[in-house]
């Protein structure tokens, strides 16, 4: 395990100067993710916040090799650039011994929703590839759409609170649960307040020979709507009331990373965010029941399968 | 001391100088976000108990860590907040910007 002041004295691959919102969780996971390996590694990346806000043409904040293809394709794109390397490896034009990472990324619109046929297939395909998925539960760069990862309860701009509706009456897709039913040898779930996990994680997801997976909960002051200087915080009552469980699942054995001393209840997770202000108006309350019904019922799934 | 990187200003003079393809020519260090701040982190170094816990969750990447101590380059630093709330020590302090 390295120390934090050698992480600090290795430089950024993700440089100053990009236009994230103030708060912004993504260039935070992203300078411990890319620090988790001294290789050159290559980037694909989906369309999303990441993609917009760090390439203005003509300039970019990446000092890494970064491509930008498609919002649905950033797993096609990773494969495909992992492929060439293995033929070219093969015809001898550069070492085969050579170590080369390759990553893709996407936020949640391009991994639940959109890039989820590229995922599937670049993941059975075993590709030795890594893919990170930054959740901020919305579609936050095109201005807070509903996705598939949006929790039960929350109000976006396409499934808005009012008189008739409590926001988004479906509950989140378990991305992370389909990518293990993948039987793929690495699949974790992290959270940036917890640095050293989240950095064990993306180190072994590295060193894995084959896909590996990562899900990792993002903060979004802009779309949550909660104070900027909140978002750690806001992701360890995540973590404590088990919205957000971290564990990992290395070649189909589930282990629970971080049991909280008491678990919260849901009620700590919501209070502070705007876009579930509408939830304690007393029509609402039943969505309240229902949310933290559905998130004891996965925990205790969860510590089930760990158990197995 | 860290070297200061500098961001060439990138002019295309004539169409021939675009590049045929989105690419990438220059580094985004040129674009200084420091000018969105309203308020600024004000680190008292005699509390500082060089923990790092600013550094690593900065996410404007504007916090440095320079003979163990926390430095902060107020050229990018958007001003959330999120290092005096993490702070053990609470040694930074939020303050108004002056302009």
């Amino acid at each position: 395990m390295a120390k934090l002041k050698d992480l600090a004295a290795m430089e950024d691959r993700l440089v100053a100067g990009h236009g994230m919102c103030l708060g912004c969780g993504i260039p935070l996971i992203f300078r411990i993710v890319l620090r988790a390996t001294e290789d050159p590694l290559i980037i694909a990346n989906a369309t999303g916040c990441l993609e917009v806000c760090t390439t203005i043409f003509p300039r970019t904040s990446w000092n890494v090799s970064w491509i930008h293809s498609a919002f649905e394709n950033a797993a096609a794109t990773i494969a495909g650039v992992e492929s060439m390397y293995k033929a070219l490896k093969n015809k001898g034009r550069i070492p085969k011994d050579k170590k080369i990472k390759f990553l893709g990324v996407g936020g949640d619109g391009g991994t639940y929703d959109i890039g989820l046929q590229a995922l599937s297939g670049a993941m059975e395909r075993g590709h030795d590839i890594v893919y990170v998925c930054y959740d901020n539960n919305a579609y936050a760069n095109t201005g807070g759409q509903r996705s598939s990862a949006t929790p039960l309860g929350a109000s976006a701009t396409t499934s808005p609170e009012g008189i008739k509706s409590p926001g988004k009456l479906q509950r989140k897709k378990d991305l992370t649960k389909i990518l293990v039913a993948h039987n793929i040898p690495y699949v974790a779930q992290a959270s940036p307040n917890r640095w050293q996990d989240l950095y064990k994680k993306a180190q072994k997801a590295f060193e894995t020979e084959g896909p590996a997976f990562l899900n990792i909960l993002c903060l979004c002051p802009t779309e949550w709507k909660c104070d900027e200087s909140q978002g750690i915080r806001l992701a360890q009552t995540a973590v404590d009331t088990c919205v957000w469980p971290l564990y990992e699942v290395e070649n189909g054995k589930y282990k629970i990373n971080y049991l909280p001393k008491e678990k919260k209840p849901v009620l700590e997770w919501i209070k502070p965010q705007g876009r579930f202000r509408h939830l304690f108006k007393e029509e609402n309350a039943w969505v309240l029941e229902k949310y933290q019904k559905q998130v004891d019922e996965d925990w205790e799934e969860l510590n089930k399968l760990a158990k197995l | 001391m860290r070297k200061k990187k500098r961001a060439q200003k990138i002019v295309f003079k004539s169409e021939k100088d675009v590049p045929l393809m989105a690419m990438s020519t220059g580094t985004m260090l040129h674009n200084k976000t420091g000018a969105w701040r309203n308020i600024k982190p004000v680190i008292d170094l005699d509390n500082c108990i060089q923990c790092g816990i600013c550094w690593k969750f900065c996410p404007d990447v504007c916090i440095f860590v320079e003979d163990e101590l926390p430095v902060i380059d107020y050229d990018y630093c958007k001003g959330c907040g999120i290092c005096a709330e993490e702070c053990p020590t609470k040694c930074i302090a939020m303050v108004e910007e002056e302009k």
